[in-house]
């Protein structure tokens, strides 16, 4: 007999992964101690499945683990040399349709675009570089945000939308032309309602919202990624998220 | 290039919120008539509509900018587009917008100075029987030649007002070619809908009033005709015509068993696919038994309201479409009493505004709802949540159709055609090199050998089924059937005659998805250009072994990684082109070794420009 108390499990590349009802593949995996690329995904907000960089293939089939519901027996392959070259090659693919210049970016060892590409072993960019002309709005006396920077991951959106109430961000155009839009009359983020406190403005994943007059307050060496590597602090920071809320 | 002056009146605006009673909801069909009012969304609208929708003017401008029909900048007086699918590239199409473009003397895609006129290429308009096709501020235009642009010219010069311009300009002709047991001749309007409601005891049904009604399950009577116009619909087993190939008996089911306070019909008449035709056809001749089809379902799922979602390329359809709903209305066949039976269903028309991705189920009902028509995340299915976060049957023109039939004829009779893994008959869409272009009605599991005989294009090297999507199949495969168990289609046919260059059907498909990517997702967003500068690279002969390489390989990361079927499916006819039409690439893989798409000398263009020399040494 199987007891109530057993805990479901679903196998992650040969491992037993124990999962609370209701959980996605990527929170029961991060919560075990696995970590799995992601870009777009921060737990604390409503999943978007749009960077493609969590991809795993569940029971043969590909799919995104951050809003993948995990179901007891799945077969799970997240680590393998397949869907690691895959995700490789979305990161070069972000690198290539921005503006990215680590060398003189100020998120630089705090970037998770970077850290990541790191961890995945990314050594140089194959793919053309597109350059586009993307509008820089520093007219806001707190923030600038660099639009050649962002990576569409649209956390600001939905933190701006969902926690802040503001709605200060939404994409517009379509396709490679993607951009973000903000809300105010100029389209400026100065005449917008956005404040430094916002939510929204503090998880940007890569250099596009940033604060003003904070820069190298933490010198290049010493920040969170130069530390400690991005798949040991993402799995440290789940798992102490998940103690606060879990126990 | 023309310039805003004066802000325009924004009387309009007012008058069109005041109609769409100011309600979020719908926000692109107020944009669409913006639009249309004013030829682009001034900045004025955008402010006004944010203001009394209660939405960010972010949120509208975010819409403006998704939807290829909606600009923020005007488009002059007349706004021509050119449909730019490949059949019509093989008509000439590319050479008429040149033409007409010089016969304005306006540069493509830009306002004349005096804010008369501008032509823009557009995704295939669903006229590619009767091509090379275009839209004229709003409404349909084919056959063009150039005699016709140079009517078009003069008429614009002299500012002729449409309804003006010849008739013949904007004929579509159905060109329905072969009919089977399905679409002989139109239906009685109201006769499947009164066999799916005899199917419970007719006499009970007199009794049910109103206000039982609403809860479908207060009615026995009213619950057996439903249940069994369901039985009917599995022994039917009608399976999905959108070419997903879903049974549609266990959609409405499941949409029926699902606790809810409001349960939806959307009818999906989106119709992007390039090379796709039949919706347009069945709206125009077969209206009544579509809007029958998805009366019945809401009479089977227990649902009050349906809309049909239709692309604005069909935009001519528009009064005729509203007058069958009226009529409809008026004969009891649609409201708040259809038949005397107290069953309440109404349809409302919902328009698209230029974007392939809305005939994506959950992509459609965003654009429904009034956003940017992205598609949603994979779960919860629209079936469980997908209108307004409720239970939604999204289903396809030709299903509700084919459902209407069943209805009325019974399952088994419908069962009794096609084959055994494809029941019924399926609408197919010929275009492209042949002789009879139209609408051809078959059983499934016919031969694609049989259909080219029939429309007159034996003589093809290749036929592209179910769009730039779908499958390209060569010569050796025209005894392939075309039925869910082989070739599964929307029922898309575009023949390539042997003269054809089947690299500028790899281009041109190229450069649509790359248009149409919703650009949600990093693979599709960027694989679809990438795979566009790659196709670009090798029409120019600048392409080697190592680009095609490279193509494969973005190919297979776009098949695994992409969020939704528009991603997943762009590779499907470079992997087929690249697999059975090689020659055509291999005579423009000119070199062996890699040549960088980079060019050193353009790109020094510019310093050039900057420092004005010329000299020897500033060229490299």
């Amino acid at each position: 007999m199987i007891s109530s108390e057993t805990k479901k499990t679903f196998r992650l590349d040969g491992k037993e992964i124990p999962f609370r009802e209701g959980q996605t593949v990527f929170d029961a995996a991060m919560a075990a101690g696995v970590y799995i690329p992601h870009l777009c995904h921060n737990p604390d907000f409503e999943p978007h499945s749009s960077c493609r960089l969590c991809t795993v293939i569940v029971n043969g089939r590909p799919f995104a683990s951050c809003t993948q519901p995990a179901v007891a027996g799945q077969d799970v392959k997240s680590d393998t040399p397949e869907l690691n070259e895959m995700r490789r090659t979305l990161t070069e693919m972000l690198f290539a349709e921005g503006n990215h210049y680590c060398p003189a970016c100020e998120k630089s060892g705090n970037c998770r675009l970077q850290a990541t590409a790191y961890a995945l072993g990314l050594q140089d960019n194959q793919f053309p570089q597109f350059f586009p002309r993307r509008e820089v709005d520093s007219s806001h006396p707190d923030i600038i945000f660099d639009r050649d920077r962002c990576i569409l991951c649209g956390l600001c959106l939905r933190i701006s939308r969902d926690v802040d109430k503001k709605s200060v961000f939404a994409m517009t155009d379509r396709g490679i032309g993607t951009t973000i839009v903000v809300d105010s009359p100029s389209g400026l983020l100065a005449d917008s309602k956005v404040a430094r406190t916002d939510e929204a403005v503090q998880h940007c994943p890569v250099g596009a919202l940033m604060m003003k007059g904070e820069a190298y307050m933490v010198p290049i060496g010493r920040r969170r990624y130069d530390l400690r590597p991005i798949n040991e602090d993402s799995v440290a920071e789940f798992q102490a998220r998940e103690e606060a809320l879990h126990g | 290039m023309w310039r805003e002056e004066v802000p325009p009146a924004m009387d309009a605006v007012h008058a069109i919120l005041e109609t769409h009673e100011r309600d979020p909801g719908e926000l692109l069909q107020i944009l669409i008539e913006v639009q249309h009012a004013y030829h682009y969304i001034p900045d004025a609208a955008v402010e006004l509509v944010a203001e009394h929708l209660r939405v960010t003017r972010a949120h509208v401008r975010g819409v403006v900018g998704f939807y290829s029909f909606l600009s923020d900048r005007y488009l002059g007086e007349y706004v021509v587009y050119i449909s730019d699918n490949i059949t019509d590239r093989m008509q000439g199409s590319t050479g008429l917008a040149t033409y007409l473009c010089n016969r304005l003397g306006v540069k493509l895609g830009e306002t004349r100075a005096d804010g008369r006129a501008s032509v823009h290429f557009t995704s295939c308009t669903g006229m590619c029987d009767q091509g090379p096709a275009g839209i004229v501020n709003g409404l349909a235009v084919t056959r063009l030649t150039r005699q016709r642009m140079d009517v078009f010219a003069e008429l614009i010069n002299k500012r002729t007002p449409l309804p003006e311009w010849p008739r013949e300009f904007f004929l579509v002709e159905d060109n329905f070619r072969r009919s089977d047991v399905m679409f002989r001749r139109p239906v009685e309007p109201g006769a499947a809908l009164k066999a799916a409601m005899k199917r419970g005891d007719d006499e009970a049904l007199k009794e049910i009033h109103f206000e039982e009604a609403v809860d479908p399950s207060s009615g026995l009577a009213w619950r057996r005709g439903a249940d069994e116009t369901l039985k009917e619909l599995y022994r039917s087993d009608l399976r999905g015509r959108g070419g997903a190939g879903f049974k549609a008996a266990i959609k409405w089911e499941t949409c029926r068993d699902i606790s809810a306070p409001e349960r939806y019909v959307v009818c999906n008449a989106d119709e992007g696919e390039p090379g796709t035709f039949k919706d347009r056809v069945l709206l125009t001749t077969y209206a009544d038994l579509v809007f029958e089809g998805m009366t019945i379902c809401g009479y089977v799922v227990g649902s009050s309201r349906g809309v049909l979602y239709i692309r604005q390329e069909y935009w001519y359809l528009k009064p005729h479409l509203e007058a069958v709903l009226e009529r409809r209305r008026t004969d009891n066949l649609l409201g708040r009493n259809i038949l005397g039976t107290g069953f309440a269903f109404d349809i409302d028309i919902h328009w698209g505004a230029g974007a392939y991705i809305a005939g994506m189920e959950t992509a459609l009902i965003e654009s429904v709802e009034g956003r940017r028509a992205k598609p949603r995340k994979r779960w919860p299915l629209p079936v469980v949540a997908g209108l307004n976060r409720r239970p939604t049957v999204v289903n396809n023109v030709e299903t509700f159709a084919d459902a209407a039939m069943v209805a009325l004829k019974g399952g088994a009779w419908f069962a009794g055609h096609g084959t055994q893994h494809s029941a019924g008959t399926k609408l197919f869409c010929v275009s492209g090199d042949c002789e009879r272009p139209g609408i051809y009605e078959y059983p499934f599991g016919v031969s694609v050998r049989e259909l080219l005989r029939d429309c007159g294009g034996l003589d093809a090297q290749a036929v592209q089924i179910s769009g730039p999507s779908g499958i390209t199949i060569s010569r050796l495969e025209f005894d392939r059937i075309l039925a869910y168990e082989d070739l599964s289609t929307v029922g898309t046919c575009m023949i390539f005659g042997p003269q054809r260059d089947m690299f500028d059907a790899v281009r041109n498909f190229t450069q649509f998805f790359r248009h149409e990517s919703c650009g949600l997702c990093t693979p599709c967003r960027v694989g679809t250009s990438l795979l566009s500068q790659l196709v670009e690279k090798v029409a120019a002969g600048k392409g080697s072994p190592v680009d095609v390489q490279e193509i494969e390989r973005i190919c297979q990361l776009l098949k695994s990684t992409a969020h939704c079927g528009l991603g997943q499916t762009v590779p499907n006819h470079l992997i087929d082109s690249l697999l059975k039409f090689r020659g055509d690439w291999d005579k423009r893989l000119v070199t062996t070794d890699f040549v960088p798409a980079f060019d050193l000398d353009a790109a020094l263009h510019q310093a050039r420009e900057l420092t004005g020399r010329d000299d020897a040494l500033a060229h490299l």
